[in-house]
């Protein structure tokens, strides 16, 4: 039996944190992400779940790793400054291979700028925020509904690669409210104990894959650091070879999944000569242009930026010869679009300042770019 | 080492990752084995003990036992241990954290541990330097002494952390000096056996760094001073702050017992829905 319920992004994401099996959230209050913390600082008890107030997000961030490796499906939520302070402790957490979900609702940036005001700011930082070389997964939600379904895929890929994983919602999707539907069925990934047996190795270099992951207390006696390691999780800094050989694999465990993990959605690629290509909110705006323009137009919804679907953006696009990267920054997403589809003309049509684009900026952008 | 002479404190260790790199007339040696002693005395069992560290050459130790351990980032290893005991509250969580680690970069999260008062165990070893960088003066660098960032001698007011800690709420805190080790043994055992969140700053010698910035190059030139600055708590509390210029006060400051987050966490599921705090829940079968 189906369940609905008509909800705020933030409490979707909250109820679809606790469906997947969250059971310890840390977090620091910052608009517009604070909901999420609130419901689950609500929710957590009664499930047999913890709620952690911490003093800062760098402590966020800290406390669901250690609650990870305690045995816990583990999750923070902030907005852009937040997520600047947990870059560190994010990387640490692809070096460790720990899995979390990180939710970002995304307001206006840089620094305070525009608490309460919708952005997409933050989506290179989701990328390349933390010092170093990592392959992240980022989800980005165009609707209530998907904050919830996005937040519980986010912990089945968490689980799946041993890897952070983005939410990327911003503050439309927030503090939105709609219907969404909440099967009874739905698909959870349960984390995997090794087997015991004195040939374990935490950090073992399988190809393309996680090793199984135990957590503190049994009996495993595992050393995680930061620090470069070798397939036992012990320090080995000053080698060329285990460096390379670390990251590499920590990279390649996503990056050669990515047909597994890339998601995307679209409508009339096939013969448009201008295909759209928009992530969260400003899809819904997108969508609406689409359907109103009678020129040949398609649209390409991104599910996953992280990592950034380049083969489905190159197949879409092929019979067009414009694309338009609909975002809410100055060009972010952009430049990804247009290093992969280096035939076509890419534009960009770029807003900032907190409000959506709207569907007849898009129209106005379609007309300023011709098309039949 | 000879046949028969083993430490009797091997089991512990991962030999594999022996040596250790560790100076030579370094303190670490001298509290890891301090450590064990209390655990023993305190008799907890080793295999139940987790650890957390941040950075710096004391969180360096818990890489060299044979337990879980999470080497974690600068100044930080508070935060990681709250999410590590919340999630499983039944593991004896024991952090290792230095002077720079946990009162300068980690200070915010210090207070904020004392003053939830998680069951946290933490041995701060304050040798008043930065080591593992090379020789920086640290937030409790004596006033007038020299680091490699203070070649003019420092200038700042050095913090007292066991009064710090003890201030912001930690049901326990003490301080010892590797030349008291019976001392520091049996604060370790006071501290692993408290309910609560545990301090024990240990200030110890850096003849390496410390020393030889101080003109204090061997470690026994170090020992000698800190002992005969070492001052009694309760002799202490009779002194003028004059006289206390220099001391190194020694004794406990906190020795008490109040409500643990942990405990209060788990309570709310308990008595509002009837619940206890999972363990594990990640998993689908149990261990």
């Amino acid at each position: 039996m189906a369940e609905e319920f008509f909800i705020q992004g933030n409490e979707a994401c909250a109820k679809g944190a606790i469906a997947a099996g969250c059971r310890f959230f840390a977090g620091y209050p910052i608009t517009p992400s604070t909901e999420v913390a609130e419901t689950l600082a609500r929710e957590l008890p009664k499930v047999g779940g913890s709620f952690v107030q911490m003093e800062d997000e760098i402590a966020s961030a800290g406390a669901i790793i250690g609650a990870s490796w305690g045995g816990a499906k583990a999750m923070t939520a902030t907005s852009g400054p937040g997520i600047s302070l947990m870059q560190e402790n994010i990387g640490y957490a692809f070096m460790s291979e720990t899995p979390i979900v990180i939710v970002d609702v995304q307001r206006g940036s840089p620094s305070t700028a525009q608490p309460t005001m919708a952005a997409q700011g933050d989506m290179m930082q989701a990328r390349w925020g933390s010092h170093g070389d990592y392959e992240p997964i980022a989800l980005s939600p165009s609707s209530v509904q998907e904050f919830f379904d996005f937040t519980i895929k986010a912990f089945n890929l968490a689980e799946q690669y041993r890897v952070p994983v983005f939410v990327m919602a911003d503050e439309v999707i927030g503090h939105m409210r709609e219907k969404i539907i909440v099967d009874d069925d739905i698909e959870i990934v349960a984390r995997v104990r090794p087997e015991k047996s004195d040939d374990y190795l935490p950090f073992e270099n399988i190809e393309n894959g996680t090793t199984p992951m135990p957590a503190f207390g049994d009996g495993f006696n595992i050393h995680v650091t930061g620090l470069t390691h070798d397939e036992r999780g012990y320090p080995d800094t000053n080698t060329p070879e285990t460096h390379d050989k670390l990251i590499q694999r920590i990279c390649d465990k996503v990056l050669n999944n990515r047909d597994k993990i890339c998601s995307v959605r679209s409508e009339n690629c096939d013969d448009a000569d201008i295909v759209l290509v928009s992530y969260g909110a400003p899809v819904r705006s997108v969508v609406e242009a689409v359907n109103k323009t009678d020129k040949k137009v398609g649209y390409i919804k991104i599910d996953t930026p992280w990592p950034f679907p380049e083969e489905q953006i190159k197949e879409l696009t092929a019979n067009a010869s414009d694309v338009i990267v609909v975002e809410m920054n100055l060009g972010q997403m952009y430049y990804e679009v247009d290093r992969v589809v280096k035939d076509k003309n890419v534009h960009l049509l770029g807003v900032i300042g907190g409000l959506l684009p709207t569907p007849d900026e898009i129209l106005e952008k379609i007309d300023e770019i011709g098309g039949n | 080492m000879s046949e028969g002479k083993q430490n009797r404190f091997l089991p512990y260790l991962r030999e594999d990752r022996l040596p250790h790199i560790f100076c030579p007339g370094c303190g670490n040696g001298a509290i890891i084995n301090a450590f064990l002693a209390a655990m023993e005395k305190a008799e907890m069992d080793f295999d139940n003990i987790a650890m957390v560290s941040g950075i710096g050459c004391s969180s360096r130790i818990p890489g060299y036992l044979n337990c879980d351990s999470l080497h974690t980032t600068h100044g930080r290893a508070l935060s990681f241990a709250t999410g590590l005991k919340t999630a499983n509250k039944d593991l004896d969580v024991v952090v290792f954290t230095g002077d720079g680690d946990a009162a300068s970069i980690g200070g915010n999260h210090l207070i904020h541990a004392a003053r939830r008062n998680i069951n946290l165990t933490v041995i701060c070893i304050n040798n008043n330097i930065y080591g593992m960088t090379g020789g920086q003066i640290s937030p409790t660098s004596p006033k007038g002494s020299f680091g490699t960032t203070a070649p003019y001698g420092n200038q700042d007011a050095p913090f007292k952390l066991a009064e710090l800690v003890a201030a912001a709420g930690a049901t326990y805190s003490a301080r010892w000096t590797t030349v008291q080790i019976e001392n520091l043994v049996t604060s370790i055992k006071d501290g692993l056996k408290n309910p609560g969140f545990s301090f024990i700053e240990v200030a110890t010698q850096c003849p390496t760094y410390f020393g030889r910035k101080n003109k204090l190059k061997t470690p026994t030139a170090m020992a000698a001073v800190m002992k005969a600055n070492t001052v009694f708590k309760s002799a202490a509390d009779r002194m003028r702050p004059k006289e206390l210029e220099g001391k190194i006060v020694v004794g406990e400051f906190a020795n008490t017992q109040r409500d643990e987050f942990t405990e209060n966490v788990d309570k709310i599921s308990v008595e509002k829905f009837g619940k206890r705090t999972l363990i594990n829940s990640a998993y689908e079968t149990e261990l």
